[in-house]
């Protein structure tokens, strides 16, 4: 059954677009800035927690009722910290205003195994999805227990006992106690059974506008990350890596910086160099005065011109099998068939959080400490044990806040930096890379390149489509898996698991490695292969004489699918008239458990200056906790995915990343956004749906077929800076 | 010796005159509230205010701004109660936050040159990176804020 979580379809659509801030925010929050801020003093982002009074392992109430949710995940501004916090306080039953958010221990969970909190990774858009079943869990079991606790100290049926907010109640005898005044004896109550969690139409919370738990410290300049960590006798090092992947330092001539003032140590890595000293400016600068030889590797030849083609050439060579429905190869070769063609390629990205990596060590002889804005916690114990060499259980993370992670915060390089020079100085140190440091020693969005071939029936719809995708291995470049098969999912993911209803269909895939490592990027392979795959189903279109909606729609049967095409032809005017130069371009992708669509707007001059109007999308993530975070997400996702699209890319020149800074890599900018709007179309059900990445991927194909649309050009490889749309 | 006022305390220093305003407040002054970006007055995250106007500190050498008043993020108020800190906090602005601090502390000084601002003015003026994507929030909250100051002066 399809359960909606809003019986009312009338308002099913949740419409952002338009709602007045001061309309959502009656949530019993406290929303003077005071009190806000007062409220997260008590937030706690050191590791190693006491257990003496905890409900559980992920919730603790003290006497004056503050519950505190300690929260697996971390948080970069993607907003999983008040969402889960919030799943809890809807079974928990407590004030909202006395929650507050804690990190879990990762100490604490290897310790336990690694079965305490699961792996820990802040990854896969999965916050939500993974805990959305234990938080409930925690939030129902303890506010049964809290209510066993009441009946026993009144010697009453639990059943008689009441909650509300915060509160056991007793009706007969008038009485009541806080969840602060039974936390301590509720804490040793074992149930028989445990409760179920409410059904969605239950809830009186979940679902509902709510300010973030994180944002008042975020205001000050109290929010801590991993750069301001501050530990007593911290000194600071600054970092040179090499200029080519695989090139190694050669020598270093230290005379430039001879009795520099507060250097305390120039430390030669393999492939680097850092310079010690009591502040970091003076690190820097002493770094950049130095004289170092590399010794070239095997790449340093090696050139973007180079890649492109090599990545396009092998979508002709050989092809692994990732998906084969029908058979695509005959019903292309069929005489009369239409034939439609396309090959399309996307360059490296960098992740540009807007924290550079950094990560501040103390090494002691039995515990290694880590101050860092981490993605995975459990990944900095392992490195840290194995680059400081003690035991993982002796190492602690300290996680703060992230700057942004975008995926790139799951390895740190930066801590191998860190502990090396540590190790020479024997003082905590704090190494902060420079963001030219930051974007050359990126791992990178896999640069890729795709060939279609479709044939279009004499109905116009697609009989066959065969796709081969050429792109780098994210788990071979970091040593995760060799990937035997041959097929990685995030490769082929959009690619060979895109619903349309195309008889022959198959799909190929050459894992093909650079010297250039390649990582996780915010959307991962949907990033690119929605690109690839929407504006190749665009292309299809309008061989048919279809227009792209339509002929998206007869290609589908989800309802999630259609029920977002419907939302999206309504917002987004679809099919209305433009003026000149104007044009409209639509995409949907199902990734990470989430349908999204969307529609752009944009205006291309006859000089080819694209100025983009305005993007709505709508989104199915089936079940909403907190619609105020779902909104930041798709509008930064948008502004992420239009920042890649119009001017992302890193080239190779020498074996090296040319772009090193935001004059090289640029950002969007507010003065370049568009309005956005923003509609989630809930079906509800037994999944829950990601948010953190779902909208950067439909984006960019959105883009280029709007583009389409008002020139008549075919963009089919980003970025467009360098495309030349000049019509006149 | 370099001496300078920080949120109207006065600090002498001992240091070299070249060093960025940025790392003097970050690591002598121990105020982390201001953020390093990019280190070339590209992404704004270093925003401070001297004598009232938006400056990003790491391009600034310290001994440029003897003499001068200079307001961090943790000078702006000193309860989160500047109108621009208020409608950041109704219209839940920051997602990582990183780059927050510098947003508020440009679009403060911003404010002050022009109450009223349109969008397009806000656009203009406003210049610095956010990567989580909060643009069209800061915009919503420029405007918030302006009404917020307005409605003060009454």
């Amino acid at each position: 059954m399809n359960k909606r979580i809003n019986p009312d379809l009338s308002r099913r659509t949740v419409v952002f677009a338009g709602v007045s801030a001061a309309g959502g925010l009656a949530i019993g929050v406290p929303l003077t800035a005071e009190a806000a801020v007062a409220g997260f003093q008590k937030v706690s982002l050191a590791d190693g927690q006491a257990r003496a009074k905890e409900m559980t392992a992920w919730l603790v109430i003290d006497p004056d009722n503050t519950v505190t949710v300690r929260i697996p995940h971390q948080e970069m501004g993607q907003g999983t910290s008040t969402a889960l916090a919030m799943l809890v306080a809807e079974e928990l039953e407590c004030d909202w205003a006395d929650v507050r958010i804690e990190y879990a221990s990762a100490n604490r969970n290897l310790r336990d195994g690694g079965k305490l909190y699961g792996d820990m990774q802040t990854v896969g858009s999965q916050g939500v999805r993974s805990q959305v079943a234990i938080m409930q869990q925690a939030g129902a079991s303890a506010r049964e227990r809290l209510r066993v606790a009441a009946a026993q100290q009144w010697k009453v049926d639990p059943a008689q006992c009441s909650i509300e907010s915060g509160r056991c109640l007793e009706r007969v005898a008038n009485r009541s106690l806080t969840y602060g005044q039974l936390a301590p004896a509720a804490a040793l109550i074992k149930l028989s059974a445990e409760p179920a969690p409410k059904a969605p139409d239950q809830y009186r919370f979940v679902g509902k506008w709510t300010p973030r738990l994180d944002t008042a410290p975020k205001l000050n300049g109290t929010a801590m990350f991993g750069i301001d960590a501050q530990v007593p006798g911290m000194v600071y090092a600054a970092v040179l890596s090499a200029p080519e992947f695989g090139a190694k330092l050669k020598s270093v001539d230290e005379a430039p910086i001879k009795g520099a003032r507060g250097v305390l140590a120039v430390v030669k890595m393999d492939d680097a160099v850092a310079v010690v000293a009591d502040r970091y400016w003076r690190a820097q600068s002493a770094l950049d005065r130095l004289d170092i030889e590399w010794a070239p590797g095997p790449n340093a030849t090696v050139d973007s011109a180079q890649l492109d083609k090599a990545y396009r050439d092998a979508c002709d060579g050989p092809m692994v099998s990732a998906k084969n429905v029908g058979d695509a190869a005959g019903a292309l070769a069929k005489p009369g068939a239409k034939l439609v063609e396309a090959t399309y390629e996307v360059p490296y990205l960098a992740h540009a959080a807007m924290e550079p990596l950094n990560c501040t060590v103390q090494l002691s002889p039995d515990r290694v400490d880590v101050w860092v804005g981490t993605q995975s916690p459990m990944a900095v114990l392992g490195l840290a044990a194995k680059e400081a060499g003690v035991a993982p259980e002796n190492v602690y993370v300290h996680n703060t806040f992230l700057g942004g992670g975008f995926g790139r915060k799951t390895m740190h390089d930066e801590l191998v930096h860190a502990i090396a020079c540590a190790k020479v100085v024997k003082k905590p140190v704090k190494v902060i890379w420079s963001r030219e440091q930051d974007m050359r020693r990126d791992r990178y969005r896999p640069q890729a390149a795709v060939k279609f071939r479709a044939a279009l029936g004499a109905d116009n719809r697609p009989t066959a489509m065969e796709t081969k995708a050429a792109v780098g291995s994210i788990f071979r470049s970091l040593g995760m898996d060799p990937v035997t098969g041959g097929v990685e999912p995030m490769a082929v993911e959009v690619l060979a698991t895109h619903p349309y209803k195309i008889p022959n269909n198959s799909v190929g895939v050459m894992l093909k490695n650079a010297h250039v490592p390649v990582m996780f990027w915010r959307s991962v392979g949907a990033s690119q292969n929605t690109f690839f795959l929407e504006c190749f189903v665009d292309e299809m279109a309008h061989a048919a004489g279809q227009d792209p909606l339509a002929f998206r729609r007869a290609l589908l049967d989800r309802p999630d699918y259609l029920g977002v095409l419907d939302v999206l032809a309504d917002k987004g005017n679809w099919g209305q008239p433009m003026g000149p130069g104007q044009g409209r371009g639509i995409s949907i992708v199902g990734t990470y458990g989430t349908v999204t669509g969307q529609v752009v707007e944009v205006t291309v001059g006859a000089d080819g200056k694209v100025k983009v109007d305005r993007v709505v999308a709508v989104v199915d993530c089936y079940h909403a906790v907190n619609p105020n975070t779902i909104e930041q997400q798709i509008e930064g996702g948008i502004i992420y995915g239009l920042t890649a699209a119009l001017y992302g890319e890193v080239t190779i020149k020498d074996g090296a990343p040319v772009q090193g800074n935001f004059n090289s890599y640029p950002l969007l900018r507010m003065s370049e956004t568009p309005k956005i709007e923003t509609y989630l179309n809930l079906s509800g059900g037994p999944k829950w749906g990601g948010i953190g990445e779902p909208s950067v991927a439909p984006t960019a194909p959105a883009l280029c077929n709007a583009i389409f649309a008002a020139t008549g050009k075919r963009v089919r490889k980003l970025p467009l800076k360098n495309v030349d749309l000049k019509t006149a | 010796m370099v001496v300078i006022s920080v949120n109207g305390k006065r600090h002498e220093l001992d240091i070299e005159p070249e060093t960025p305003l940025l790392w003097v407040i970050r690591d002598e002054l121990g105020m982390t509230g201001t953020k390093f970006g990019c280190g070339i007055a590209q992404c704004g995250a270093c925003t401070v205010q001297v004598n009232g106007v938006a400056q990003r500190s790491c391009v600034t050498p310290v001994a440029s701004v003897a003499g001068k008043e200079v307001t961090t993020i943790e000078g702006l108020s000193p309860d989160v109660s500047h109108p621009v800190q208020q409608a950041w906090l109704e219209i839940d602005v920051p997602q990582c936050g990183y780059c927050q601090s510098g947003q508020i502390m440009a679009a403060a000084a911003f404010l002050k040159t022009n109450p009223a601002p349109t969008d397009a003015e806000i656009d203009e003026g406003l210049t610095n990176l956010c990567r989580c994507g909060t643009y069209p929030r800061i915009r919503k909250a420029v405007h918030r804020a302006a009404a917020l100051a307005a409605g003060k002066k009454v």
